[in-house]
């Protein structure tokens, strides 16, 4: 109730509500245009792009004497290329590496920046000119006309991204073979650097000088831990990027007069870390289950191979865990299994009178052993000959698939019988082969 | 002096990186409807060639006509495969999807690939065998498997001539056999296929015609008449140790 409540209250202050319909935009538009910045390995691109607006701006107010928002774009979005230029500059035409590059330019900027601000702030009338909300960043003093500006100019960022997505996905993969079937990648990249200054510059008055590169970066990051599609990759991110924007204006406005663009950011390092550690397939936890699973899978395998064989030459099908860890040392270590395959019907454990175990299958255990050998007997053959059968043995090798295709299984046991590897013993309840 | 003839004529061309020339004065004429195979030693500017002849690197002199016109009016006739390392694997796409970027071309701006795109796609898939994997995830399939999607990409640009950079390097015995395969049915169709490539055993079984390169051109012509014991060390230097009595070529350091 005690939510609700304040929801209402919150909703119905309209200023509230314009600063909240503002940060969702923001977050939707950094975070498409976050997506493609993240794949073409420009992550810290939007971090220099956002200090280097900073002279932009003061210079737009000391040129006008105006606090027209239109006017700080064009001369944020101005230094901002400027700033990506020398990037390309250096990198082309010096011996300097690209992230020495960009920490160069950054700095540069940013303190030429804050030079500017100085000045203006002992200026006059500088002390009302409020540019030092740029710096961190001031959500609630957002006006509705700004809101109309970010508004506009996301919406129309959002819909180039649309239209020119094809062309986006190239230029994130691969530009070389983009460029040799006749796009001009020099000029889209160019473009994409253009719509990163302006998603850039849009959001300085929301997040900050500062935090916008986490907005720009962040949502896309974790986006990319849920999906292996492009296109769905840039509609979670851009979901992100929105859930962020609103969840840190909400947090803000109800509690604690807390700073909104630092809960922005916090908000979509949250959904980070969330989705890093338990989003299924790339998610750190799954990748450990996956682990863990091939890990017991290959000793598993190991058990029932190392028993077959063992029957295979010495023609008995009881053991003492004694005399088995004496044969193969590397068993001793995996007591764990033994209790597992008891559970699971495939062996029989008894305890006898002199304090050792007496092992033996089931027949259930004894098929078992006898598909794990003649499976393994088969791709070693398969590899062996490899040239000569069709079908890919790799993809059955690297045990992802463990249905070797029936075409070529009589083409296998004849390669088997010709290398002296089929099994000796059979299956329980069949015939010898 | 052009050939009008010739799908890839390479008149006087020089390539520099700063200061240092890569690529010298290399005239070609690639003679038409055959598998061409560029030999030479590592540095000796094999990919550097085939990247100046697409546009890829500012040439410092020289000129390239494809069937007698320039590459940027022919660009439709050539299809290119590129070094496997030259890009992320783990990008967030299937192979279906990287095949499509082959349609990209013909499809210009704007337009999205569509059913059609698509159907092609698949079916060039399947000429490098790997229909099955259309929707895998790129990052997942071997060295060998990207290596045929980028073939497949390839294809999907449904050239006259094709580039291809190492085809062959670290590729598994099932790759080696498709591209081969696929190399040989462009051949039947007619077309040009231009390949650097490493393995000197393989030469004389895979081209026709050989192009042996080190910063200059030293021979090019037929298999037969220029991939010569005494071309081979020219190209190589004296790196190259040649069994007397056997065909075995040993490449030593």
């Amino acid at each position: 109730m005690d939510l609700l409540q304040t929801m209402n209250q919150f909703l119905d202050n309209p200023n509230a509500f314009w600063v909240l319909a503002g940060t969702t935009i923001l977050g939707l538009c950094s975070g498409v245009l976050g997506s493609f910045a993240f794949l073409r390995k420009r992550g810290l691109m939007g971090d220099v792009l956002a200090h280097a607006a900073l002279p932009g701006i003061c210079l737009a107010f000391l040129l006008t004497g105006s606090k027209n928002p239109i006017l700080f774009l064009i001369g944020a979005t101005i230094t901002g290329l400027v700033a990506s230029l020398c990037i390309q500059w250096i990198t082309k035409y010096s011996r300097i590496k690209e992230d020495t590059a960009l920490s160069i330019v950054l700095s540069v900027f940013f303190g030429a920046g804050i030079v500017l601000l100085t000045f203006i702030q002992h200026s006059e009338n500088g002390n009302q000119s409020g540019l030092d909300k740029f710096l961190f960043g001031q959500s609630a003093a957002m006006v509705r006309d700004d809101l109309l500006v970010m508004g506009i100019v996301a919406t129309a960022l959002i819909v180039v991204c649309t239209i020119l997505f094809k062309e986006l996905k190239l230029l994130c993969f691969d530009i070389a073979y983009g460029k040799s079937i006749g796009f001009p990648m020099g000029k889209i990249d160019f473009m994409f650097m253009f719509l990163l200054v302006v998603a850039v510059v849009i959001g300085l008055q929301a997040a900050g000088v500062v935090l916008m590169a986490a907005l720009l970066i962040t949502p896309a990051a974790a986006a990319r831990y849920w999906t292996e599609r492009l296109d769905r990759m840039v509609i979670i991110s851009a979901v992100l990027g929105a859930l962020s924007g609103g969840l840190g204006t909400f947090i803000s406005a109800i509690g604690y007069r807390l700073s909104t663009g630092p809960l922005i950011v916090l908000s979509a390092t949250t959904f980070f870390l969330i989705s890093m550690l338990f989003a299924p397939k790339r998610g750190l936890l799954a990748r450990w289950i996956r682990r863990m699973r091939t890990r017991r899978q290959v000793v598993e395998d190991q058990w029932f191979e190392n028993i077959f064989t063992l029957s295979e030459r010495t023609g008995c099908n009881q053991w003492t865990d004694k005399e088995l860890y004496a044969q193969y040392p590397a068993l001793s270590k995996q007591r764990k299994l033994l209790s597992r395959l008891v559970k699971q019907g495939y062996i029989i454990m008894e305890l006898q009178a002199n304090g050792e175990y007496q092992i033996s299958l089931t027949q259930t255990g004894w098929n078992k052993a006898y598909e794990t050998i003649l499976y393994k007997r088969m791709l070693e053959v398969w590899m062996m000959h490899e040239n000569e059968i069709d079908g890919v043995v790799q993809q059955y090798a690297n045990g992802m698939n463990r249905e070797i295709p029936k075409e070529v299984v009589p083409q296998l046991q004849s390669l088997l019988k010709k290398h002296n590897r089929m099994p000796t013993l059979p299956r329980l309840g069949e015939e010898v082969l | 002096m052009k050939n009008s003839e010739s799908p890839v004529s390479i008149r006087n061309l020089s390539v520099a990186y700063h200061r240092k020339p890569v690529l010298r004065e290399i005239d070609y004429d690639a003679p038409e409807g055959e598998l061409i195979g560029i030999i030479g030693p590592n540095g000796a500017g094999k990919s550097t060639l085939i990247k100046a002849v697409l546009g890829l690197l500012p040439r410092a002199s020289g000129d390239v006509y494809i069937y007698g016109k320039s590459y940027r009016e022919q660009r439709h006739l050539v299809g290119y495969v590129p070094q496997r390392e030259s890009v992320d694997w783990d990008f967030p796409t299937h192979a279906l999807d990287v095949v499509l970027m082959g349609r990209y071309g013909k499809l210009g701006w704007f337009k999205r690939p569509g059913a059609k795109d698509r159907e092609f796609a698949m079916s060039c898939l399947q000429k490098v065998g790997m229909e099955a994997f259309a929707m895998r995830q790129i990052s997942q399939l071997s060295g060998g498997q990207q290596q045929r999607v980028f073939l497949a990409r390839a294809l999907a640009q449904d050239a006259h001539i094709y580039f291809m950079d190492e085809p062959f390097v670290g590729v598994d015995a099932a790759t080696e056999k498709a591209i081969i395969q696929v190399l040989t049915e462009l051949k039947d169709k007619g077309k040009t296929v231009l390949v650097v490539h490493h393995d000197l055993q393989t030469v004389q079984e895979y081209f026709d015609s050989v192009l042996l390169l080190n910063m200059r051109l030293i021979a090019s012509g037929s298999t037969k008449e220029a991939f010569t014991t005494e071309n081979l060390q020219k190209t190589y230097g004296g790196r190259l140790t040649i069994l007397p009595d056997s065909q075995e070529l040993l490449l030593t350091r």
